[in-house]
């Protein structure tokens, strides 16, 4: 595949799109799947056949629109009309509208605050292109940076461009990606190197992974090469939860056209470049997302992690130098080698660049996928995108990173989101949930769901997660239940502390930050749930 | 630089100047040395898995804590093998131990030949401030020769890692996850029915506690006898740790 081929089949697919007076784009995205939306998209079908309009209407499906919460979504382009709620009934009616006035009552406001604070880079495709159609992807400029960092660009300058990027990892921690891929490739050469996508996304209220390969797994791929590429690697390995079906369906056809065009396998675009992808499920197992515990896993062995060091830069699968990136991070690269490092760095915050993806979920209006630049407030995303709380009740906190992270009080809302602002309050970035929190969730409920989650994901390698979070999770209970001591208040801590410095891997690390953010911020709540007559003691003492 | 093998390094564990070759572990080091690092799941011969936590030392004042069974020695390195914090660390995780399953010395086979009650009393572990969990295990004692009582085991995995790395049978494994876990023989079969085991008896003898067991032994007369363990690794030519 050279540049020029490319093009041709770009220009090929533009033309044939453009062929079209109307383009009508259904979201088959999981959450618009499960509200029926393929049954929308085939009476689209029979409809468009029924009316003799199949030369001047188009129809296909597409990744996530993101206002998941008003799904199954249908667009209009070019006319950029959103219509939510949609349902099998209703498309007669938006098809009869197509040539004059939209149909009004499902049209949604695309100039809401919802869309314009939100700055598309990893989803611009998301919504646009369809997911099962590799010519959809070349047509938006896909596989260019592949093809020109093959032909122009060695692996260092494609490293260089990561560096001036600024991009840090997305699957929570942060890690300098281009540093990353440094030390991979100037790891030892003599072993086989490894590229492998985290995609065992299992934080309670996330799903920015799945959206991304459910709208464009070819992005996805397309990063990946270029980081076989860049660190020597000829073999790649997807791990992707077994929970997310229609993830794994598209990735496979991503895949296989991938191959059929060149953009995988053997020498690819006529170079000497050689790389390969395979997908791997996961068992369903969250410490599966600890990048130690899923090479374990992708060798075959039980899904638990390795003491670090050696870092699996050094040693990871099969003791061989493995980079271990978020789907996320490989989804920015693309765009990073297309349109260059400083391109990316002009968004973001000192230390955190670009944009990020967040799953907004639980009580807020807009539920949904949202992209926005890093360094917008808390407060930006919540009650501007989000919509602020819904049926009249108060904002209380919001949870960022999953069970990892921390509850954030209304104080703090101003705050930046960034990797650093986040840590200081006591939650993280993590893989991007952020779930809110209205007046009517006691603190206590909302610690001990996630310490739950933690005690049954905890692989049961080391002793303080596994026996510790069953002990916290007891004590969370007593406090549930007022029979809460002041002396069990200590010991709460203390274990809070012990789990945190005392733990393996990154679960147990971060497992008591639920606890301990709430403790923090909502102090009182656990107070006033210890044993009365202890706290008469108190007093007289 | 004279064209040495091996590359000495000088350290400094608890104020006591040493001297190490490269690769060897903190761990190794302090015990050449009479130095005492309290473990659990480490054993000389098997392969160190980092996970019982408890030979935590302090690096040059770094607050991050590190394994002594793991991480390796450096130039100038300064350990600290025993401060306040990491006694209250050491002595949590082996309460934690106590509370999780059902540790009754007195009535036990290993009662006086017991690691994780030996390091109970090193550690000044006098009560235990958790809430005891009393989980109901069954027995296994379909093997002729051997018994597993699950309501003993500390999931150290020593059983699994000398099957696998010294019997090369890998007859043990884990099942479940986190508390629940338990080590299981073949596909989950009753011991006496494995296909795998070859009776050799080895896990028995690695077992820190009373877990595993030789039939027909009465209240603390279980010693464990390791003697092979050395040997086997000497005559491989290696020390796999």
């Amino acid at each position: 595949m050279t540049n020029e081929e490319l093009q041709a089949i770009a220009e090929k697919e533009q033309a044939e799109q453009s062929k079209y007076r109307h383009r009508i784009h259904v979201c088959a995205g999981t959450g618009c799947v499960s509200s029926r939306s393929e049954d929308v998209l085939a009476t689209f079908q029979d409809e468009i056949k029924a009316r003799n309009l199949q030369d001047t209407v188009q129809v296909k499906r597409t990744g996530c629109m993101g206002m998941c919460a008003a799904g199954p979504l249908v667009t209009n382009q070019p006319d950029d009309l959103l219509y939510k709620e949609m349902t099998p009934e209703l498309v007669p009616a938006i098809l009869d509208s197509l040539d004059g006035e939209p149909y009004a009552e499902k049209l949604m406001d695309t100039q809401a605050p919802f869309f314009t604070c939100q700055e598309k880079s990893v989803l611009e495709l998301a919504g646009i292109v369809d997911p099962e159609r590799v010519e959809d992807y070349i047509a938006k400029n896909g596989y260019i940076a592949l093809v020109r960092v093959l032909n122009d660009l060695s692996p260092a300058e494609v490293i260089q461009q990561l560096m001036v990027s600024g991009l840090r990892g997305r699957g929570g921690a942060g890690y300098p990606t281009g540093l990353k891929w440094s030390t991979v490739a100037k790891a030892d050469g003599a072993k086989p190197k490894f590229v492998t996508c985290n995609a065992d996304e299992g934080d309670p209220g996330a799903f920015m992974n799945r959206s991304i390969l459910e709208g464009d797994p070819h992005r996805v791929l397309e990063g990946m090469a270029i980081a076989a590429y860049a660190i020597g690697a000829a073999q790649g390995y997807i791990y992707v939860r077994a929970e997310y079906p229609l993830a794994i369906k598209r990735l496979r056809i991503a895949i296989r056209q991938a191959e059929k065009l060149g953009f995988l396998g053997q020498n690819i675009c006529n170079t000497n470049f050689n790389f390969k992808i395979d997908l791997r499920l996961g068992a369903g197992a969250f410490v599966c997302g600890e990048e130690t515990a899923l090479i374990n896993s992708l060798e075959g062995n039980r899904g638990m992690p390795r003491p670090r060091p050696p870092y699996p830069a050094q040693s990871g699968l099969w003791e061989s130098p493995t980079l271990v990136n978020n789907v996320e991070t490989f989804a920015n690269i693309p765009g990073i080698i297309s349109k260059g490092g400083e391109w990316f760095a002009r968004l973001g915050t000192k230390t955190s660049k670009g944009t990020k993806v967040f799953a907004l979920t639980g009580k807020v209006a807009n539920t949904g996928l949202i992209e926005v630049p890093m360094g917008i407030t808390l407060r930006e995303i919540i009650f501007d995108i989000g919509g602020g709380i819904p049926d009249g009740h108060k904002f209380k906190a919001v949870q960022t990173g999953g069970p990892s992270g921390g509850c954030i009080p209304e104080s703090y809302l101003d705050t930046p989101v960034d990797y650093e602002s986040l840590k200081q309050l006591g939650s993280m970035m993590g893989s991007g949930g952020m779930i809110v929190i209205d007046d009517t969730s006691d603190m206590v409920d909302v610690a001990r769901y996630f310490m739950q989650f933690s005690m049954e994901e905890s692989c049961g390698k080391c002793i303080p997660c596994r026996v510790g979070t069953v002990q916290m999770y007891n004590l969370l209970g007593k406090f549930q239940a007022k029979e809460a001591t002041e002396k069990d208040l200590k010991i709460l801590e203390d274990l809070c502390d012990l789990v945190c410095n005392a733990s393996l891997c990154g679960l147990g690390q971060t497992a008591p930050n639920p606890i301990i953010s709430t403790l923090r911020y909502f102090r009182e709540e656990y107070t006033q749930k210890l044993k009365k007559s202890d706290k008469v003691e108190e007093v007289v003492s | 630089m004279s064209p040495t093998s091996t590359t000495v390094k000088t350290l400094t564990i608890d104020g006591v100047q040493v001297s190490a070759k490269e690769g060897e572990t903190i761990l190794e080091v302090a015990r050449q040395n009479n130095i005492h690092i309290p473990t659990l799941c480490h054993l000389e011969g098997l392969s160190a898995t980092g996970q019982c936590r408890l030979c935590m030392v302090e690096i040059n004042g770094n607050s991050r804590l590190a394994l002594a069974c793991i991480t390796t020695v450096n130039e100038g390195m300064v350990v600290v093998t025993q401060n306040k914090l990491i006694d209250k660390y050491r002595r949590m995780i082996v309460e934690l131990l106590f509370s999780e399953r059902n540790h009754i010395c007195a009535v036990c086979v290993s009662n006086g030949h017991c690691e994780l009650q030996s390091t109970a009393q090193q550690l000044g572990v006098t009560h235990i401030t958790f809430l005891y969990l009393h989980p109901m295990f069954a027995l296994d004692g379909s093997h002729p020769r051997f018994e597993v009582d699950h309501n003993r085991c500390i999931l150290c995995s020593r059983c699994v890692r000398v099957c696998d790395e010294i019997e090369g049978a890998h007859t043990r494994d884990l099942r479940n996850r986190g508390s629940k876990s338990l080590i299981i023989t073949d596909f989950d079969t009753p011991w006496g029915q494995s296909q795998t085991c070859t009776n050799c008896g080895k896990c028995v003898q690695v077992c820190p506690t009373g877990a595993l067991a030789e039939k027909g032994k009465s209240v603390a007369e279980m010693s464990k006898r390791r003697q092979f363990l050395p040997y086997l690794v000497t005559r491989r030519g290696g020390n796999q740790t």
